[in-house]
């Protein structure tokens, strides 16, 4: 994992100073709110509808125990002992008080943390594979690459004004698991001729009007990656429409000008930039890989996994992943218990997570952009202790990538832009099918759910995506099917008329009894819906 | 109009700055303003002719500004370049990096938040052409 040298404990120090003064001249009346917004923004700080929320970055997911402790701690001490881990692979609190938000950004720093850039018009933090330094099928860890880009885009200078926020995810693999083609710009590390580059896909994003990244360059030599960042950023931030907000995403610059356009502009300023010297030497890259080599694995190839205990068994199959090492598994620990807020945690639970992956993850948590927490290494023959711990503690359930697996945004409950509650959908769905016991049955179905066309929750790219919609007043909920975020990205199709709260519910059920019905041999639901289309699941609803 | 603040040496330009187009037209001006719609490689060609080039921020949200100032450093002017309009204590920093040695904000800056912004940060993670060492230059000296 990473760590701090002088130098960045130094920045996030500043930061911290920089933020107390700015909130106490704030607080004094010398900025306008209206002045004080984009500060507080790029230090993480929201208004909601009642109260502050603070986002907290976790690059590119991956956090340590003594973290996941103190991130417990700001829990019980600034907020109501909850934190809610999002699809960013950030975490929020939803409780903040303005004028004890230094205090806490300075318990952050402590630990290596921050909240910088998490909001705002600016470079926002860097998501990346949640089973980066894991996974058997990557080509090398992708994380030093998203840290030097998180160094570069931290504090840039040039680029703190963007028309609106920006994203970047990079992954190793050619099986995506950050949607990486649905960010503002995707980073692929590839090899061509035995050498590491980067491929790069630029104008991806949800929204309002999601769009799939189309390819810009399929190779970046790995030192002029911050180079062509910078290029691409600055053609963004001179030409990216100021116009119009919901315009404003390097989406629609891309999309209006061609990517083709795009990549030429891209590539003049890219020539003009190699001159300037902007480009960290490899000796950098090298020295961030160090913290990444693989912790100390011991030979695990005898571990067996008793499977007699049958609840057991289930969790074994569906919350752990294979791992690059034999005899190890990545353990997912899911924060969606059946009728529980989706990526919700206890201050207690993430002290048990801290716990558990001292004893049995070489001291590494991951967050998932599905709002779930991994241990990325643990030995077979630990699982069964592991699991029973998570079992007394109310993270047991055995759900991953399954129906009750929702990836759900905070909506109306507490986003002031919402327009349904998402949250009370998403228990209901929960329970609906933890009752009737389908959960099994359907296997892989990724739903998720956005409050608003924000798309917070990723509609768009659920096999089933809910859509909270404002109808004459009241909240009306739309179906979405057929998307996906992973190698396969595709974006889902409205089914038609809307749903309120308790019909969306039977419609979710009514989708889902058409895929058990018309499935052949071995097809998820996507499969099926991609193979007879939207025409038996409309007889289905509307029929 | 808020008084100018100059991190230079050398006198003052005390006349008004022309567009961008009326100066690509008569040419024989010596101060420019350019405004966030402008594109700032349209001077290039006559740099050495330069004394002053303003750059507004109507409103300081638009960050087009900060891209025209180091297009212009990046290509070796070396004259005043002045972030005038809306144009806040914080971010002026910034726009330091970023390669403006002026300002003409519209409304007064408070001189000790103004030196405590511009005193703040002792590192930096980017080079920005201002001369500045970044850190990562730092660790493999
Ligand atoms: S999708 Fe809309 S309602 Fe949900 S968190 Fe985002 S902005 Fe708020």
């Amino acid at each position: 994992m990473y760590k701090y040298d002088q130098y960045d404990q130094q920045m996030v120090d500043t930061r911290v100073e920089e933020f107390r003064d700015q909130t106490a001249r704030r607080l004094a009346g010398k900025i306008s709110e209206d002045q004080f917004k984009p500060l507080r923004l790029t230090n993480g700080l929201y208004l909601q509808l009642h109260a502050y929320m603070l986002r907290v970055a976790i690059p590119y997911g991956t956090l340590d125990s003594r973290q996941m402790h103190a991130l417990a701690d700001i829990a019980d001490r600034y907020d109501r002992g909850y934190g809610h881990f999002t699809t960013r692979q950030n975490i929020q609190y939803n409780w903040i008080k303005l004028a004890e938000a230094p205090d806490l950004l300075a318990d952050l720093a402590k630990v290596e943390m921050h909240a910088i850039q998490t909001s705002g018009n600016c470079i926002r933090n860097i998501s990346s594979d949640h089973f980066a330094g894991a996974a058997a099928d990557e080509l090398v860890d992708p994380r030093p690459y998203a840290e030097l880009l998180r160094q570069w885009s931290s504090f840039h200078p040039e680029f703190s004004y963007l028309p609106r926020k920006f994203k970047i995810a990079v992954i190793a693999s050619d099986t995506d698991r950050a949607a990486m083609k649905l960010h503002d710009i995707g980073i692929q590390i590839v090899e061509r001729d035995d050498a590491l580059g980067a491929a790069f896909y630029v104008g991806g994003g949800m929204g309002r009007t999601p769009m799939v990244a189309p390819s810009i360059r399929d190779f970046v030599p790995l030192d002029q990656l911050v180079t062509y960042s910078e290029a691409c950023l600055r053609v963004y931030n001179r030409y990216g429409r100021r116009d119009n907000k919901y315009k404003a995403r390097i989406k629609i610059l891309v999309h209006e000008l061609g990517a083709e356009e795009y990549a030429r502009q891209v590539e003049e300023e890219f020539a003009h930039l190699l001159g300037q010297g902007v480009e960290p030497p490899l000796a950098e890259l090298e020295r961030i890989k160090t913290y990444f080599a693989d912790p100390a694995f011991q030979d695990a190839s005898n571990d067996t996994i008793d499977r007699s205990d049958p609840d057991f068994a289930l969790w074994v199959d569906r919350n752990t992943v294979p791992h690059k090492r034999e005899g190890y598994v990545s353990a997912v620990i899911s924060l969606k218990p059946v009728g529980g807020i989706p990526g919700d945690a206890t201050a207690r639970q993430m002290h048990v997570m801290a716990e558990l992956a001292k004893s049995y993850s070489f001291d590494e948590l991951r967050v998932m952009h599905t709002q779930n927490i991994v241990l990325p290494h643990v030995r077979k023959a630990q699982l069964y202790t592991l699991w029973q711990t998570l079992e007394a503690e109310g993270m047991g359930a055995p759900n991953l990538d399954t129906i009750e697996d929702i990836i759900a945004c905070p909506g109306l409950d507490y986003c002031s832009l919402a327009n349904a509650r998402s949250i009370p959908v998403a228990q209901k769905i929960s329970e609906r099918f933890a009752e009737t016991g389908k959960t099994a049955e359907l296997g892989e179905l990724k739903l998720k759910i956005s409050g608003c066309i924000n798309a917070c929750g990723h509609h768009h790219a659920g096999h089933i995506g809910i859509l909270g919609v404002d109808k004459k007043g009241t909240e009306n909920y739309q179906l979405l099917l057929g998307g996906s975020e992973a190698a396969d990205t595709s974006l889902g199709k409205i089914t038609g008329p809307g749903f309120s709260e308790d019909g969306i519910v039977d419609a979710v059920e009514k989708a889902t009894d058409v895929y058990l019905r018309e499935r052949s041999d071995g097809e998820r639901f996507l499969d099926t819906y991609r193979r007879i289309g939207m025409e038996p699941f409309k007889e289905a609803l509307y029929g | 109009m808020a008084e100018l603040i100059r991190y230079r040496d050398d006198e003052a330009v005390d006349h008004p700055a022309v567009t961008v187009d009326s100066f690509l037209d008569q040419s024989n001006a010596n101060a420019v303003r350019v405004e966030p719609g402008d594109d700032a490689r349209a001077l290039i060609p006559h740099l050495t002719q330069l004394k002053l080039v303003e750059v507004n921020f109507p409103a300081f949200g638009d960050g087009r500004g900060y891209s025209s100032a180091r297009i212009l450093r990046e290509a070796g002017y070396t004259g005043e370049l002045r972030a005038v309009g809306d144009v806040l204590v914080d971010q002026v920093a910034y726009m330091r990096r970023c390669g403006f040695d002026a300002f003409e904000p519209d409304a007064a800056l408070d001189p000790g938040d103004l030196a405590a912004a511009l005193d703040r940060w002792p590192e930096v993670y980017q080079p920005t052409g201002d001369g500045r060492q970044p850190i990562w230059s730092k660790r493999h000296a």
